[in-house]
This record gives C-alpha cells, structure tokens and sequence, in this order.
C-alpha cells in the first residue's frame, strides 16, 4: 500500500479489517501467578507494549479480542477459565504465555492443569517460567502474522459457529 | 529455654505434656509432645501465663509418618513478642481418628491453619466454626499430602460444583431501607490481582458480611518438594512470593544449610543480604504500586516499575533470570558475582532514591489518597498478633516485631539500620511503613557496599554440598564422581528437623522441613506470612464499602503463589 498524490488507497475490506485487528489488540490478562508480574512489566513503561497499539488492556472478557493467560492453571481455576474465554466475542485469540500455562511447567501434581489447551484452543505458545517481555511480544506479534494468513480459516470458523446458531434456532 | 516449663507442666495430667528431650530431639527449638486432650487448655495457658505470654501463633501443618502407631502429627509453631521464645507443639493422631481440638478460641490466626491441615491431611479440628476445604477444589477426594497419595492424581471440578457462599447479616444488624445484595468479585478480577475471590453482602454500599475463597493457585509446592532433591526445591521456592524471590531462596538454603550444620562462606552471606534488601525494595514497589494503581493512581505504578526493571537488570547479571532467580545454593551461591556487581549496586543506590521521592510527593499529602486510605482497614496491634500478623502490616499496627532484628541472621547484626514503626494500622499507614522500610533497605545495602566484597568463596567448599567446579569435573576422576552422586542422589541430608525465620517481604516466612537422610525433604511446609493476613480480610472489611476492599488489598500484599503454595 502506497499514497502517491491523491490521498486514497484501495484495499480489500477482509483486507481492511485484519490490518486494524493486528494493529489494535485489546488483550485481556488473564494473569495468575509469576507470569502476571511479566506480563505487568511488559505493559509498563520499559517495554511499553502500546508501541504495537496493544495497551488498551481490558479486564472485561466481553471487550476483549486476546486473551493472555499468565501463570498456572489449577483445576479449580479451570472452570473460571473456560467460562471468561466463553465469554469473549469472536474472532479472538489465545496467548498461552509461561511454562505453566503451556504444559503444567513442573507442577505435575495434583491441583494443577497440565496446560490450558486441555480446556481451549490456543494459538501461540510462549516458553520461559517466565518469559522474558520480549519473549510474550514476540509470541503476540505472531499473532498479528497469523491474522494475516489466517483469513480463511477464521472465515470456515464463523461459517460453522453460524452454521450451529441456526441449527440451534 | 523455658523458665515456667515445670510450674506450667505441673498443672496437666503427667504424661500429657512431655517435653521432647535427648539425641534425638529437635535442637532448633523446644518441642512439647501435647496429648490431645490437654491441648486446647495448655495453649490457653501458654497464651496467658506471665511467663509464657506465648501470644502469636506462628503456623499449624500436619506431618505424616505412616510406620508410626500413632500416624500423624500436627505440628504447632508459637511465638512469644515480648520474650522472643519460640516453641513448638506436637499432637500425635491416630490414622482412625484423627480428630483435635480447635484452637481457634485461643488465637484467632488458627482459623485458615487448621483449614489447610484438614484439607491436606484430613484432622478433623473440633470446635472449628467452617472447617471446609481451604486449597483444593470441592470436587477433590483424598487428602493429597498424605504418604500415600499419588502425587499426580487429579480430581476435575464441574461447574455444578464450584461453591457459592451464602451469607448472612449479623443478627444484631438492623433492617435498613435498602435491599441486601451479594455482590462476588473474582477470582479473575484485576483488583483481585487475579486470584482471589471475594464474596460480600452489602447494604447500600457497606459491607454487612463477607467471605474470602482461595485455592485458585494451589499449586502442590509441598507435595511436589516431596519428590524432588535438595537442590530441585529451590526453583519451586522463587515461584511462592514471586515478587520476591531471592529472600525465599535465602529462607530455605539457610534451613537445609542449618540442618546439615554447615554456614556460607562470608562472599555470599554478603551477596545474600544485599540481594535480600533489594528483593524486598521491589516487593514493597509492587504491593505499593498496585495499592495505587487499585485506587486509581495509574502514574504511580509505572514510577515504581522504573526501580523494578533497574533491579532486575542487576539480577540478570548476577543469575540470567529477571524474575525467578535461583540464585541461591545450599551453601552459597549459585556462581560468582559479576564484576561489576558493586557498580551496579552504587548505580541502583543513586537511581532509586529519586524515584521513591517522587511518588512520596505525588501521594503523600494527596487528599484523594488520604480520603481513600486515612482509617481504612484499621487493625489493633493487639489483635494483628492475634491473627498471627508479622511483617511490615505487623509493624504499621505498632508490634515492632522484625526477624532481622528479634532473631538476626546474615548481616543484619553488622549494619546500622532501623525497624521503622507505625501505629495507625490502617491502609495509609501499611502504604507509609513501606515507604520507609524502602529506605532502610538502601541504607543497608549502602553499608555493606561500602564495605566491599568479601574475598573468599562463592560456596562451601564440600563435594557432599556444592557441585565442583566445571574444569574440575571435566579433567578430575574424583569431582565427576562428586558431581554425579549429587545430580542423581541429591544432598544427603542428616535426619532431623528443623524450623528455620527469616523476615520476608511480607512478614515471617519459615520453612518447617524434615528430613529422614535421604536426598529428599521428607516433610517442607512453608509458613506463608500472608495467609493469616489474608484471613483476617472479612474481619476488616466488615463496615467498609467495597471499594475499600480494593484499596486494602493492595496493602496487605498477597501474593497468590505464597499464600497457596
């Protein structure tokens, strides 16, 4: 895309869309444990996550469109989780940042979620216990790639999730 | 030891108090082996005797031992203020009736204590106003840090079973002429930092009756130290209170250090304490700046994130991890200092104090923060201690009870410094206290640097204890030897046990560990200074509005990973 002389462009509007979606997350912190305090640097004034446009952090699933689950998930959290991710209008994402929240970390034991995906999908892994700031913006800045090359699946994705509201009516 | 010990063991049953004595007593502390039928009686008396004055319960947990006739034991810390004596109770259990007196009529502090050792040991604590659950979730068969629970096996809860309180309103509560509503924040609610729940009915906008739900981060540390060595514990220490890691390496190297009687050499006592001091300034930035961020004061907290970044920046030299250090080994320190350490400590020393200068100015005298603080939340001295209180919420209730300087260790006792103490006791008062604790800290941190770095060591020179160096195990026959046996055997560590203080970011954070001389902690509880504090939180909120809950929380400083493990 380039202005020259008039100042208009044309895009596609699919186009359009992904390109202001990937450029304006509202992420949702689902913050537990250590990984929240990362999660807290990342968005303060060092790293400052807004450079990307991603500061407007909501604690409100309902306006939200990322959600970055930090730190470990117990099984008595994991209905609460399953609940707010339920809750968060589509398209949206997943950030599964740390060790724990990928896999359990090293918390194989008795309370403990060994990873969120056992419960919902999730798009970008971040590794570290916890990762660095650096590590979490990498890991969301492949998500604003993979919004550009996800455009046909998210499309099938909202042509089922249609498909079974009208079933359901 | 104890002065009243045979005038106050006179007046029980003989053989029902029996003071623990010989080889193969504990050497840490005295231990009374206490019938349960006299218990709740000795308790009161301990608390009320002149000479015991034993007024602060410090923790209750559970051991097992399956070969004993007798198969548990619930283990009682005490702790005198005013004498500074500590002792220890223990109640032998039958595995077919595992059921104590409560002791909550005696110390208020026992009431989340006793719900943890019913939760993970099944004692049945009679007397206790709501002994449920207090960790794990309500679909969760089992007591899992019995022996002979699998350590993995999990329960998974459904939504029809997640518990919902139901409150009611003090009976000598007149009807008022609004409607009472149960309003429920959390657990994943930011001014719940993310973890709590917090259920409360209000009229109008105070609060009548509340209740708190934790558990929601419980993540079987104890159980998990069970199977792991010495050293494997370590990396599970820095995630209990993460804003602080490096004082929960401290806390429990210093206790398996102290079980196998060895001490660190004088380069990492010193290393350890200026770390410790600057572990605590970033705690006492966070739980600061979240109580601001909670009450709206946004600028703030980025402000005091600034002194964070710049001590993480001093971490990553020392270990390569900013948040979850490790820094610390059983005998020392994980490797040498960089160095430049001493610049970067005198670099921090001139860069923080202007930061905490200007969130003093911003807030100090702000009417809005003084309206929101100013008697909130309030707490006795007196009856802090009875919640079993300790630490900087502790000190602002006017207790000046401070380990570093009722018990010190490392080099607290070679540095000039102050344990500042307030009397308010309110929100206002917990915020100051941090305030000016952050001071003392970079006062003793300006000592020590002064000093220099100790020559010497990083760690104990002992094959059983610290790994070689590198070079050596990888040219000498007998060090790959050494590092092998402690990689896959562990330390061995002599049977014993041991209750270890230090004085954490948040109060007095102790480990209890047990070890049977295998490279495994037999039994590890921690004392989490926060989880009395903690309970105490329906207490305080009751006649305050709700948005006082979310200013006082802040305060207390929390920490999710502390407080259930």
């Amino acid at each position: 895309m380039e202005l020259q002389g008039e100042s208009w462009l044309t895009t596609r509007l699919d186009k359009f869309a992904d390109w202001s979606r990937s450029n304006s997350f509202w992420p949702l912190p689902f913050g537990t444990a250590c990984c929240a305090i990362e999660f807290m640097g990342t968005v303060s004034s060092h790293y400052d996550m807004s450079r990307f446009g991603y500061e407007v952090v909501r604690f409100s699933p309902r306006q939200s469109d990322l959600m970055i689950v930090a730190g470990t998930i117990t099984d008595k959290m994991a209905p609460v989780l399953k609940r707010i991710y339920d809750q968060m209008p589509d398209p949206k994402w997943v950030v599964s940042m740390g060790a724990c929240a990928c896999s359990g970390g090293f918390y194989r034991a008795y309370h403990v979620m060994q990873g969120i995906d056992e419960i919902i999908p999730v798009d970008v892994y971040v590794p570290g216990c916890p990762p660095s700031p650096e590590g979490l913006m990498y890991g969301i800045l492949q998500i604003k790639e993979k919004i550009a090359r996800d455009r046909k699946a998210l499309r099938e994705r909202a042509k089922k999730a249609k498909g079974k509201g009208r079933d359901a009516a | 030891m104890l002065l009243e010990e045979p005038a106050l063991l006179a007046r029980f049953p003989a053989g029902s108090v029996v003071p623990q004595e010989g080889p193969d007593a504990p050497a840490d502390q005295p231990t009374w082996v206490v019938r349960r039928e006299v218990l709740l009686d000795l308790c009161r008396a301990l608390r009320d005797d002149p000479q015991g004055r034993y007024d602060l319960l410090l923790d209750v947990c559970g051991a097992d031992y399956p070969d004993r006739d007798e198969r548990f034991e619930a283990v009682y810390h005490l702790y005198s203020v005013p004498t500074a004596n500590r002792l220890r109770l223990k109640v032998p259990l039958t595995e077919s009736d595992p059921k104590l007196p409560s002791v909550i009529s005696v110390w208020k502090g026992a009431d989340w204590f006793e719900r943890e050792a019913y939760d993970m040991y099944g004692f049945v604590f009679e007397g206790h106003p709501n002994l449920r659950r207090l960790l794990t979730h309500e679909g969760f068969q089992g007591h899992p840090l019995r022996k002979d629970y699998d350590p993995a096996r999990r329960w998974i809860l459904t939504e029809d079973k997640i518990y919902r309180p139901v409150l009611r309103a003090p009976a000598d509560r007149p009807e008022s002429m609004f409607e009472r509503m149960t309003i429920n924040i959390g657990p994943s609610h930011p001014a719940m930092h993310g973890t709590f729940r917090f259920v409360a009915m209000v009229d109008g906008e105070e609060i009548v009756a509340s209740e708190v739900e934790i558990g929601y981060l419980h993540r079987c540390m104890e159980k998990m130290s069970e199977t792991h060595t010495w050293q494997q514990v370590i990396p599970y220490t820095d995630r209990l209170n993460y804003c602080s890691s490096f004082l929960n390496n401290v806390a429990y190297c210093r206790t398996v250090e102290k079980l196998l009687g060895i001490e660190a050499p004088p380069r990492a006592v010193w290393a350890r304490t200026i770390l410790s001091e600057f572990s605590r300034i970033m705690d006492h930035c966070v739980a600061n700046g979240s109580t601001l961020v909670d009450t709206g004061a946004l600028t703030n907290f980025w402000y005091f994130f600034q002194p964070r970044e710049e001590i993480y920046g001093l971490l990553e030299a020392v270990c390569g991890a900013r948040l979850t250090v490790s820094a610390c080994r059983i005998g020392g320190l994980l490797a040498d200092l960089p160095p430049d350490f001493v610049q970067r400590c005198e670099r921090l020393l001139e860069f923080i104090p202007p930061l905490i200068d200007d969130v003093e100015k911003l807030v100090d005298k702000n009417r809005i923060w003084m309206d929101r603080s100013v008697g909130i939340a309030a707490i006795s001295g007196e009856e802090a201690v009875n919640w079993s209180w300790t630490g900087p919420c502790l000190r602002a209730s006017g207790v000046a009870y401070d380990v570093r300087r009722a018990h010190p260790y490392d080099l607290y006792d070679t540095v000039d410094w102050e344990v500042p103490v307030l009397h308010g006791g309110d929100v206002y008062d917990r915020f100051r206290l941090r305030m000016l604790e952050i001071r003392q800290s970079l006062r003793i941190i300006r000592q020590l640097i002064e000093r220099g770095v100790p020559a010497g060591p990083f760690v104990v020179d002992d094959p059983h204890v610290a790994l070689p160096p590198k070079d050596a195990c990888y040219n000498q026959m007998e060090s790959m030897i050494y590092h092998f046996k402690l990689i896959m055997d562990g330390i061995r560590v002599p049977a014993g046990e041991t209750y270890l203080m230090t004085e954490g970011a948040n109060g007095e954070l102790g480990f209890y560990v047990v070890s049977d001389g295998s490279g495994k902690p037999y039994r590890l509880h921690v004392r989490a200074p926060c989880l009395p504090i903690f309970s105490t939180f329906p207490t305080l909120m009751r006649g305050h509005s709700v948005s006082d809950a979310i200013a006082t929380l802040g305060g207390l400083n929390v920490i999710a990973g502390e407080l259930e493990r």
